[in-house]
Parts: structure tokens; C-alpha cells; sequence
């Protein structure tokens, strides 16, 4: 995560439809379809990237098997085993088949449980959606509108206390921000449970469900039992907290930022002089324009919740994705590890091609 | 002003955060001064560590004998001692030093790979530079936690003792950084390349590497300060999320403050704070402190959220 506005704009703007040689026609641009279509494309190199980086990385140096039981078996029994797994053929050989495997959606199997990867994805990715979707609400919720309210009161004491607590919720390690969460509101105060999705009854009766989503709330809703609704909500409030507000800081410097650069612009000095009040102005005139930056570092902040989410699983017990990363680390499964990280790096990708397309549909300017 | 009046600043006056205080006025000025206080104090207690500590970070026992396991403060042991029997206040002044000599490692390394990178890239273009924009975005919006994850197992695989483990973190998050120097120098690069300066030594004869590392160079890094900055407090907390998850340096090499988090994480069930409360306590505050002095740079650099002093009162 960067807090630097320069930094988090993308290099290049997305594809330049003139770089072709067509001319700029009078209105200009081009199909939001032709946009799509390109920024799809490009999530291609993206992946081929991320993936080969991840390859040649762990490969180069050495290879997960040895890294990760290299002392605990003889010379002749790794080779066996790096036999077996191909790992002594050429690395190029080893590559290629590779993306081969990726570019067919199989990642791969598990060392130490030797399930596949997508397997792994299709029983948790289901609950590290929900985290980060309910951290999404959160920071919504809590960042833009504060936002906006540090820029309606620019340089006086509610804007500094405000950005104070932004640089807070950004200084906070998500795993310190959910143990002191933990410590208040389930060892003192006993309000919410420790951690875990939900209490293992429920989760008994969530297993119980025929053809279950592994999204809990989703889940809960389908069997109408309000007792398990509720308890689904009790567990997820914590969580959602300690990572929606790491997110939260950042929308609300964003806002704020926005908003006050939005405010210096003709058209609310022209608001402003027909006597629209400075409320109002916030509320109204400055509010959706600063709106788009937001969408457009979603994505970005996406990425950050799931590496977050990695800290904040680990810290509340909430068996996602995450979780089971934290899980294989420490079992040194780097198979594993390296399975799920690049299955990561095609979420990412894909994510960040919905917002930009998002974004598109929203701000005309970005298809130009 | 009349030109012959102007005289240029006295050297330390120009110096970043030097300059950026006489410029600020009110709050901002409050914020930075706070930022500069706050990493100060941190500074000061990673030099004298060995000092101000009343125990080392690996001890366990002196000589009234062995410390106890999760005892919560008291007079011997001001902040407790830990699940493993360490002394809580000490291993957090210890951390300190290891936090900061990460995040230097770290900032230098990436200083010099990235500012390298984005300058040949923007100056120089053409294929190299498409190649390496292309593997910057793809690495840019990848969670800076999984790569480093990833470094670090490759690396050390995933254990290290002091030097190893500090190098091996500070490399980890160099790798992260890399891209977003490279950016910004790149940009900048661009950018300085049609500048007038840098055609008039192009006609003098001024050979590439000469134009690139004295005329551009000098005149990129004006927003460099700033990712330094943010980029410490950022590498503060990768290394903490490192730890975290296991993947720090071992307790007996040197004091992390992510994996005593780690272990404290336990000990919460059964009431004890102390031993994750003061860790946790001391990130937060080198973050805010480094990141409060980021930020004011930031601020009073932009002529459009620099608050100005006032000229004239308000009508």
C-alpha cells in the first residue's frame, strides 16, 4: 500500500486507442466495448508476469521440496523425491510446463495434504471473499463519509484529529488492531466470540445444508434460522473491523484529498457565488466527482485486503484462504505456498480488470 | 524582489526536512514536529539499546534467578515478561533496532535499484523501457505481504539468524518498493528528457551516462524524500507481518516485535496484555512518527494543500 498519490496512478494510462494511427475523431475515444476487450487482454501478460516471477524465484535458488524437508531426508531419498515430482529436469522444460498447467487452471497439488490447489480455493476462497467484502463495507462506511468531513473542515481541529486517526488505522498492523479487539471485546468485556467463523454448531448445521456455498452469511440467510444468522454476524464483526479499517484510513485521506481539490474548481466557485451553502457544496458538488479516485484505487486496495487478509485470518482463526496459507507456511509447504500465491496473482488481475472496467462506465475520461 | 537581493539559502536550510519546517505554519507544523519527535525518540533508543535495556532480548534469568513465564508487570520487570520468559520492555527496546535497520537496508537498497532502473528506463525508452514498465505494473498492485512471503522462503527459507533474517526482510521488501521508485524517477525521467538543459548538453557533447546521472538525475529526485518516508513505515510493517506469520528472525537472534505479537496472540484468551499490548503499542508509534512526517512533506511540498500563513485576517 503507498499513500502517495503519484505513485498510485498507472504508469501508462490504460491502452491509447491512437497509438493504432486512427485519427481522433471529434468526440474522440473509443468503444467502451474496444476498452473492455483490451483490458481484458492485458490480463494475460499480467498473470505470465506475476507467474513466472513467482517460478523462477523459487526455482531459481532452489526448489520447495529440498527448501522445505531438504534436512530431513538423505541425499538419495530428495532425489527420489525430486524425481518424482520432475523438479531434475531442465527448469525451462519445468517452466513450460508449467504454464502449460496454469493456463489449464491446474495449480498444482499440496505437499503436505496432497490436495489440489483449486480445491483448496473452492473450500476457502469462499470465506476470505466474505472477510473482504465485509472489510469493504467497513471501510466504505467508515471512510468517505469522515472523509468528507475533513475537508468540510480543512485545517481546523476536526480535520487534524480525523487524519490522525487515518494515519492510525494505516499505522496499525491488522493482527495488533484485532488482538486489541479480541482483548477488549471478547476477554473483557465478553461481547463477541474469540475467533472462528461461527460456534461449532452452527457450523454443524451451516455443513448440514445441502449443496452449501462455504460464504457463511449466504449460507445462513438460505436456511432462515435467525439464531444462526445472527451468531454468523457475531463472529464476522471483529474480523471485518480490524481489516475494514486499515482500508477505511486510506478512503478517508482519498476523500478528503479529493474533495478539497474538487472544491478549488470554476464550478463551485460558481456554486459558491450564487449562494450555495459551504455544506451543501461538500455534500453535493464536490461529493461524487471525488468519488471516481475511488474506484479507481479499489482495485489496489483489493490486493491490500488480501494480503491483510492473510494477517487477519491467522489472528481470528477465520479458516479462509489465508488462513491455509499461514497454515502451509508453517508446515514448509512451499508447493503449497507457491500454488496459492500465483492463484492469487490471477484474483488480482482479474479484480483489478472489474474495477478499471467499472471505473470506465463511470468516468467516461478513462476510456479516451 | 529584486534579483540582485536574492541570495540562496544557507545549505542546511535547503536540507529536506529542514526546509519543509520553516515553510509550515499551524497544524501541519504541529504534525511534522510530532513526526520528527516521535521517530527521534525511536532513533535514539535503537543506538543506545544495549544501554537504556535492562535485560537482553534472549534473557531469561539473572542473577536473582530465572525470570518466570507471563509475569505481568512489576517493579523488576516494568512492562511483564513473555510466554518464553523474556523481559517484555527490553525486547521492545531491543526491536527497535532491528525494525530500523531493516527499514534502512531496505530504503537503500531500493533507493539505488529503483532510482537506477527508472532512470535508464525514462531516459534511455525504447524496448527496455516497455519491458520493464510492463514487469513494474504487473508486480504494482500484487500484495506487497505474498511477495515477500515469497522472498523471504527463497531467500532463507523462511529461518534465519540475525544478519541472514535482517537481510533477508530487508531484500523482501525491496523487491516490493522497487516499482514504485522506478515509477516515479521514471516519470520524471520522461519528463526532464525534453527539458531544454538536457538538450543543450546533448549539442555540447555530453555523453549519456553524464547527461542521465548529473543533469537528470539531480532533478528527479525532488519527491524522494517523500517515498522514503512513507516506504519505512511500510517496510516497519511488512517486516511485522513477516514476523507474524513466523517468518521473522528467531527469538534468540534478535528482538521482532511481529513475532512476539505472534506469540502473545495466545496469551489474550487468558486476560494477559502485556505482552502484546507494548510491541504492538511501539509499531504504531514508529509508523505514525515516520508516516506524520511523510505526509507533512507531502503537504507543504503541494502548494495546493499547503496551508500558507495569513496574510491578511479574515473579512
Amino acid at each position: 500500500m503507498t499513500l502517495l498519490p503519484e505513485a498510485e496512478a498507472p504508469i501508462d494510462p490504460p491502452p491509447q486507442p491512437r497509438r493504432g494511427g486512427t485519427a481522433r475523431t471529434s468526440g474522440g475515444g473509443i468503444g467502451l466495448g474496444r476498452y473492455i476487450l483490451i483490458r481484458a487482454l492485458l490480463i494475460v501478460p499480467t498473470v505470465f508476469i506475476l507467474v513466472s516471477l513467482v517460478f523462477f524465484l523459487m526455482r531459481v535458488v532452489g526448489d520447495p521440496i529440498s527448501a522445505s524437508v531438504g534436512d530431513r531426508l538423505t541425499a538419495a531419498q530428495l532425489a527420489e523425491r525430486l524425481a518424482a515430482a520432475g523438479y531434475d529436469r531442465p527448469i525451462i522444460v519445468q517452466y513450460v510446463e508449467y504454464l502449460g498447467q496454469i493456463a489449464t487452471g491446474d495449480f498444482g497439488r499440496t505437499l503436505s495434504d496432497n490436495r489440489l490447489i483449486s480445491e483448496v480455493l473452492l473450500t476457502y476462497g469462499g470465506a476470505t471473499l466474505e472477510l473482504v467484502f465485509y472489510a469493504l463495507i467497513v471501510a466504505f462506511v467508515i471512510g468517505i463519509p469522515l472523509g468528507m468531513l475533513a475537508a468540510y473542515y480543512k485545517d481546523r481541529t476536526p480535520d487534524a484529529l480525523l487524519r490522525i486517526f487515518a494515519i492510525l488505522s494505516y499505522a496499525t498492523p491488522v493482527f495488533f488492531a484485532g488482538l486489541l479487539l479480541k482483548l477488549t471485546f471478547s476477554v473483557w468485556l465478553g461481547w463477541f466470540p474469540l475467533g472462528g467463523r461461527a460456534s461449532t454448531r452452527v457450523q454443524i448445521a451451516l455443513g448440514r445444508l445441502d449443496d452449501p456455498t462455504g460464504i457463511y452469511i449466504i449460507d445462513a440467510i438460505r436456511s432462515g434460522n435467525s439464531v444462526i444468522i445472527g451468531d454468523v454476524l457475531l463472529h464476522a464483526i471483529m474480523p471485518s473491523l480490524a481489516l475494514g479499517l486499515l482500508t477505511a484510513g486510506v478512503f478517508l485521506r482519498l476523500v478528503r484529498t479529493n474533495v478539497i481539490q474538487t472544491l478549488s474548481n470554476d464550478y463551485v466557485d460558481a456554486a459558491r457565488s450564487r449562494g450555495v451553502s459551504e455544506f451543501r457544496l461538500v455534500r453535493y458538488h464536490a461529493y461524487k466527482p471525488a468519488l471516481i479516485p475511488i474506484v479507481t484505487v479499489i482495485g489496489l486496495q483489493i490486493a491490500l485486503l488480501l494480503g491483510g487478509a492473510v494477517l487477519t485470518e491467522s489472528t481470528f482463526e477465520w479458516r479462509g484462504l489465508g488462513f491455509q496459507l499461514a497454515q502451509y507456511l508453517g508446515a514448509r509447504d512451499f508447493v503449497a505456498v507457491q500454488g496459492i500465491v500465483a492463484l492469487l496473482a490471477v484474483i488480482v488481475a482479474v479484480t483489478n480488470f472489474i474495477v478499471d472496467v467499472i471505473a470506465a462506465l463511470i468516468d467516461p475520461r478513462v476510456r479516451y | 524582489m529584486s534579483v540582485t537581493t536574492v541570495r540562496k539559502p544557507s545549505l542546511l536550510s535547503r536540507l529536506p526536512i529542514v526546509s519543509h519546517l520553516r515553510q509550515s505554519v499551524g497544524v501541519q507544523r504541529g504534525m511534522l514536529i510530532a513526526g520528527i519527535v516521535i521517530s527521534a525518540v525511536f532513533i535514539i533508543a535503537a543506538i543506545f539499546a544495549p544501554i537504556i535495556a535492562p535485560f537482553g532480548f534472549a534473557q531469561t534469568r539473572d542473577e536473582n534467578g530465572i525470570f518466570g513465564k507471563q509475569m505481568p508487570p512489576s517493579a523488576e520487570h516494568l512492562w511483564g515478561t513473555t510466554v518464553g520468559g523474556f523481559d517484555v520492555l527490553s525486547r521492545v527496546i531491543w526491536g527497535t533496532q532491528t525494525a530500523l535497520s531493516v527499514v534502512i537496508v531496505a530504503v537503500v537498497l531500493s533507493i539505488f535499484a529503483g532510482v537506477a532502473l527508472g532512470l535508464v528506463s525514462g531516459y534511455l525508452g525504447g524496448w527496455l523501457d516497455r519491458v520493464l514498465v510492463v514487469i513494474a505494473d504487473a508486480i504494482y498492485p500484487f500484495p506487497t505481504l505474498l511477495l515477500a512471503i515469497v522472498m523471504s522462503i527463497v531467500i532463507s527459507g523462511g529461518r534465519s539468524s540475525l544478519w541472514s533474517g535482517i537481510l533477508s526482510a530487508a531484500v523482501s521488501i525491496t523487491v516490493v518498493f522497487i516499482p514504485q521508485y522506478f515509477r516515479v524517477v521514471r516519470a520524471e525521467a520522461v519528463r526532464l528528457k525534453a527539458e531544454a538543459f538536457v538538450e543543450s548538453a546533448r549539442v555540447v557533447g555530453s555523453s549519456t551516462g553524464r547527461i542521465m546521472f548529473t543533469h537528470v538525475l539531480r532533478n528527479s529526485t525532488r519527491t524522494l524524500p517523500l517515498i522514503l518516508t512513507l516506504n519505512a513505515s511500510e517496510a516497519i510493517l511488512t517486516l511485522a507481518g513477516l514476523g507474524f506469520l513466523g517468518f521473522g528472525i528467531a527469538p534468540t537472534s534478535a528482538a521482532e516485535w511481529g513475532y512476539d505479537l505472534n506469540r502473545a496472540l495466545s496469551d489474550t484468551a487468558s486476560g494477559i496484555w502485556w505482552t502484546g499490548v507494548y510491541p504492538g503499542a511501539a509499531i504504531v508509534l514508529l509508523v505514525l512518527g515516520l508516516t506524520l512526517v511523510g505526509e507533512s512533506i507531502n503537504d507543504i511540498s503541494d502548494p495546493k494543500l499547503r496551508t500558507r500563513k495569513r496574510l491578511r485576517k479574515a473579512a
